[in-house]
């Protein structure tokens, strides 16, 4: 069988990419799925540590995270579409108006 | 070398070429591409550990509706190639490096606790649907209930936002 430890060791590399990505893209939209991405990596990990201590609680964390990853995609994708109405652009270094 | 470690090795590769894909990738089009492909490698891995519910749940709310969500987004603004800007310097010299030891960190400190605790895991030990959904709807009910006013919640944000202006 494949251990444990495999599952968590991807779930840290994925999170790192994901982690790279956020900085490194320009692209708004691909920061948000940057986001996804990190979600996605901690999911991996709830769904290792619930097999290897046979509970289901962390799939059922799983289940919450998913939700919350719904709802946070529709809500940040209606504000990425308002923020291009606004500026024409989906650069983030654009969006610097909170910048001193 | 046996069969499960093997599926492993090659869904895992799948995961990794997909985000690195994701990232070098300068259309947001094929970033979005990639990243349902990390996705459904990672209905792969859900499976393998014998963890069927969440894994039809992954593709069928990342795979499906969360990234359908996305390339509708993209495809509405019409989103072109991204473009090169001189990003911060601190970025450029302290990103990488930090990020890969970051990794490195959770890694070691994730695994060591794996390690400790059990032995291998055996796929499909636990998790029938059914236990699955004992536990959701009896000890975790009032949270599922709150998940559903943070839906409604989201719903009327995203009209309210998407709302032309007056």
């Amino acid at each position: 069988m494949v251990p444990t430890h495999y599952f968590v060791i991807l779930s840290a590399v994925l999170f790192g990419l994901g982690v790279i990505a956020f900085i490194f893209k320009r692209n708004i939209i691909a920061v948000f799925m940057a986001i996804e991405l990190m979600l996605n990596a901690v999911n991996l990990a709830f769904v290792a540590f619930s097999q290897l201590w046979h509970r289901l609680d962390g799939q059922v964390f799983v289940l919450f995270v998913i939700v919350v990853a719904a709802a946070e995609a529709a809500v940040g994708l209606g504000i990425i579409i308002l923020i291009f109405h606004n500026r024409q652009s989906l650069n983030v270094e654009r969006i610097d108006q909170l910048k001193l | 070398m046996n069969v499960p470690l093997i599926i492993f090795f090659v869904l895992a590769a799948m995961c990794v070429l997909g985000a690195v894909s994701l990232i070098l990738q300068r259309h947001p089009i094929h970033s979005a591409l990639s990243l349902i492909v990390v996705m459904v490698a990672l209905a792969g891995l859900y499976l393998l550990m014998g963890a069927e519910f969440v894994a039809a749940v992954q593709i069928i709310v990342y795979g499906g509706a969360i990234m359908v969500l996305f390339v509708f987004v993209i495809m509405l603004l019409n989103a072109g190639v991204e473009e090169r800007t001189n990003m911060s310097k601190l970025a450029g010299f302290a990103g990488i490096p930090l990020a890969v030891a970051l990794t490195g960190f959770l890694a070691a400190a994730v695994a060591r606790s794996a390690d400790a605790s059990q032995g291998p895991l055996v796929a499909g030990a636990v998790a029938p649907t059914k236990t699955l959904s004992m536990l959701l709807f009896q000890d975790f009910v009032y949270p599922f209930e709150l998940t559903s006013f943070l839906i409604l919640i989201a719903i009327l944000g995203a009209i309210v936002l998407a709302q032309p202006e007056k």
